[in-house]
């Protein structure tokens, strides 16, 4: 069958505007955030119910196509990127919701849903729903379990996987599954877990039943100050062990303070090496003992500096310079090299002083930005890649830090996926043993491999080396979100 | 307080070789759980002890042969606990069964279950390779999620040899309030609550009456009891402690024990052939036993209309199916998904379902 007869089998299942075959039409599509990495797909088909999409995935299985499912293209390793002869299979139509529940608390929506658009449609209720990644006003629920998200609240309310009640999916031959539903568990595997985080290798998703939240009365951030890193690296060990558990717990270094300082001019002290953000919600009474608490724990683990939000205005305030940190570190230097490595906190310190020791070595600045709660580290390595040779050395120094986090006990990804990005770093992570389990896993769900093929799992025999987020003279892909 | 991974290994590796199906026994605590377990015994109790614990990292990772009491001892000592408040159903349960089983206790409406706290996992499959998967951080999401896999999977897909957990701190405070309710005000009344920002981490009915358990600072949970209202229910510890293990004047029945997972809102109508006393409401209205000697499709049948399904928890005939029926397709996947862990279908095969 040649591709030409595969286009016209498709346009049979679609009406015309459904399905994109020019490469004006296919550009959009050619990359996610990880801008890149970039393939033209041979069409992308954007259905609109369950049996069109279904219809699509049996005629390429029957023809031994790719499929690619794709929600948002927000995701920052490459997972979403087409490669050639490819089908995309967007997701974008699924875009309704199809029922709340406010007696269960839950919210059952299609997979193009946006993440922020399920708090939105509940807030007058008083519920939200929690995981909140940074691109959340544009990133979708599908993407989300594909990637199984995190956030900034991830500490207290748990990623994607820990959010999600039921799902709806397609296999490769075309099946419907239903997992879970509007109660806690379901007979058998637990395949909405192995669901999450599998990066459109297992399935495509078509149906999400995510839980709902009540909102906390109130949240407050205590702000503190640090002359050291070290000292703020452990300030964060000790609330922890204080037997707080904080809805946020961020920490910025002396590099991403100074960007974002003047970037945001919210008011951080730019000669600080390091500032802790930790925040407390819940109900009133709550709140206000443990941010006492916070505060008193900070300075005694040697805040030169503590503050406490006053009001909700403050609070977004001590925020909003965190928040703007990618966009500010991105004015520093032409381009910049965001990693996503997750360590244990009490490392953090001997971290940052082998990350500073290769900075010099390497000569290119790093500024740190840390979900310092759950030990999620986005080094920021500096460098300009019209300089001959220097995107390279950025790489190899990345990759350097990724070891690293492996090393000391930790994982190459906390929140950004595999993708094609760190294909090279999963040999890194995972012996040849685990690599064979997890291609096993893949067979048992699509045995002709057609499902994003040669994403996430890397074949035992190539390791290859691929590329990072990228972002060039400051400009992110997808620019308009905040990156945190 | 030993480490034997070599010797599982070892006689995972001569049960693959020798094709011999074995029956994975952690403190044998909970045989009575899933079909009749089949095979020659693989004990693992004797794998045991805490491998890696860092109260500030809220980590542990212990051997799968650790006793559950074990790790409460260690966790207290740090004022830190197992999130999901797992049923020990026995005094030699250990933290492998608990994780095969997916057993959670009253908390795990509010604070998730078994499977929502374990972060990683060394475990043998059922061609005796080592394989690790997950870690000791909270965020990762490098390879397929092997290990929350693992949890409710009945050992039939490997044995498990060490468990990482993400573990919590002890609440400050903790009060039981009671309210007169029947099972339908109860199930009204518990919904309402959950749909609020107060600190309630356990709420149940039996028919009489609805509890409430609240956690968090002293301020907090006062201000909670004032807001809920009833009258304080002096032996809370306790009552929770019986209703997690089963030790509560209700669950001694000669008759089987059925679990129901449902939707927490979902109404109470009376199945037919059972009465209000044959039944109590835990999980906030979303887990729901009922003793009876009605037949498994009776029951299943009444927990799908309502949105789940159902399970024999104790009791009826174990050589049948004790867990509800899955679609075809889905049964496939099971199939292919079990084989691709254990070809020879040598690890606790049967346990779940005739066919897996």
């Amino acid at each position: 069958m040649t591709e030409q007869s595969l286009l016209s089998l498709l346009a049979k299942l679609l009406p015309t505007s459904s399905l994109l075959t020019s490469e004006e039409a296919l550009k959009p599509y050619e990359c996610d955030g990880l801008s890149v990495y970039r393939g033209l797909p041979l069409a992308v088909a954007l259905p609109e119910t369950i049996e069109q999409a279904q219809a699509i995935i049996q005629l390429c299985q029957q023809h031994h196509t790719p499929i690619i499912a794709r929600g948002a293209g927000t995701g920052l390793a490459g997972g979403a990127m087409p490669t050639k002869g490819a089908i995309v299979l967007s997701l974008a139509k699924f875009n309704k919701i199809l029922d709340i529940d406010f007696d269960n608390r839950t919210a059952t929506v299609q997979p193009g849903v946006r993440n922020l658009a399920i708090s939105e449609a509940v807030a007058a209720q008083g519920l939200y729903y929690a995981p909140d990644p940074s691109s959340q006003i544009a990133c979708t629920i599908g993407g989300n379990v594909a990637e199984n998200s995190g956030g900034v609240h991830c500490l207290k309310y748990g990623l994607t996987v820990h959010n999600v009640l039921g799902l709806k999916f397609l296999t490769i031959d075309g099946e419907l599954i239903e997992l879970g539903g509007k109660n806690l568990d379901d007979a058998g595997y637990d395949l909405l877990a192995l669901m999450h985080g599998s990066e459109g290798l297992l399935g495509v998703i078509v149906e999400v039943t995510v839980k709902l939240l009540p909102k906390p009365e109130v949240a407050k951030v205590c702000m503190a100050v640090f002359d050291d890193i070290e000292k703020a690296g452990q300030a964060v060990c000790d609330i922890i062990s204080e037997g707080i558990v904080p809805a946020g717990l961020e920490m910025m270094d002396h590099l991403a303070i100074q960007a974002a300082e003047a970037y945001a001019k919210v008011g951080y002290p730019i000669d600080a090496q390091a500032i802790v953000l930790c925040e407390i919600d819940g109900t009133e009474h709550g709140v206000m003992d443990f941010i006492e608490k916070v505060e008193i724990v900070l300075k005694k683990a040697g805040a030169v500096d503590t503050q406490v939000s006053k009001d909700e205005v403050q609070r977004l305030q001590f925020w909003a310079g965190r928040k703007a940190a990618f966009p500010a570190v991105g004015r520093l230097a032409p381009d910049y090299y965001c990693m996503d490595g997750t360590i244990p906190k009490s490392r953090l310190a001997e971290v940052l002083k082998q990350i500073a020791v290769w900075s010099d070595e390497f000569g290119l600045p790093v500024a740190n930005v840390f979900h310092a709660g759950d030990g999620n580290m986005h080094p920021l390595i500096l460098y300009d890649a019209n300089k001959t040779g220097e995107l390279e050395k950025t790489e190899a120094f990345g990759k350097k830090i990724l070891q690293l986090c492996v090393q000391v006990g930790g994982t190459i990804t906390g929140e950004h996926g595999v993708g094609v990005e760190k294909l090279d770093s999963m040999c890194v992570q995972f012996g040849t043993l685990e690599l064979s389990q997890f291609h096993a896993v893949k067979n048992a769900f699509d045995a002709g491999g057609l499902l994003n093929p040669g994403k996430a799992v890397p074949t035992l025999h190539r390791c290859a080396e691929l590329g990072r987020m990228h972002v060039h003279n400051g400009e992110l892909p997808h620019p308009e979100l905040d990156r945190f | 307080m030993a480490d034997i991974s070599k010797q599982l290994h070892l006689q995972v590796q001569e049960a693959y070789a020798s094709k011999t199906a074995l029956n994975i026994i952690g403190g044998d605590s909970k045989t009575w759980y899933g079909r009749v377990p089949q095979g020659e015994p693989l004990h693992v109790s004797g794998h045991s002890g805490v491998v890696n614990y860092m109260p500030s990292e809220l980590v542990i990772t212990v051997r799968a042969g650790t006793k559950l009491s074990e790790i409460a001892d260690v966790l207290d000592k740090h004022g830190q606990r197992l999130p999901f408040d797992p049923p020990y159903f026995g005094e030699k349960a250990t933290v492998g069964g608990t994780v095969a089983c997916n057993f959670s206790g009253p908390r795990r409406p509010y604070a998730g279950s078994c499977r929502d706290y374990v972060l990683g996992c060394t475990m043998l499959n059922g061609k005796g390779e080592m394989l690790k998967f997950g870690g000791e951080v909270m965020k990762n999401v490098a390879g397929f999620d092997v290990s929350r896999l693992m949890a409710g999977s009945l050992g039939t897909l490997g044995v498990l040899l060490d468990v990482s957990f993400k573990i919590l701190p002890h609440r400050l405070a903790e009060q039981t309030v009671v309210i007169d309710a029947g099972f339908k005000q109860a199930i009204k009344l518990m919904n309402h609550w959950a749909g609020t920002p107060l600190p309630v981490t356990a709420m149940c009915a039996d028919g009489d009456m609805v509890y409430f358990r609240i956690c968090g600072t002293p301020s907090s949970v006062a201000r909670s009891m004032q807001e809920i209202g009833g009258s304080l229910f002096d032996d809370g510890k306790n009552f929770w402690k019986d209703l997690r293990e089963h030790q509560l004047d209700f669950f001694e029945t000669d008759k089987v024990l059925y679990r129901l997972s449902v939707p927490p809102a979902a109404s109470f109508e009376l199945l037919d052939g059972t009465q209000a006393n044959d039944w109590f409401v835990g999980w906030g209205g979303a887990q729901r036993w009922l003793k009876s000697n009605l037949p498994f499709e009776c029951v299943q049948t009444y927990a799908k209309a309502l949105g789940g399904h159902a399970r024999i928890m104790r009791g009826g005939d174990r050589k049948e199916e004790v867990f509800a029926p899955l679609q075809p397709a889905l049964m496939k996947l099971h199939q292919k998904l079990k084989s691709s862990f254990d070809p020879k279908g040598i690890l606790n095969t049967g346990r779940m379902y005739k066919d897996l």
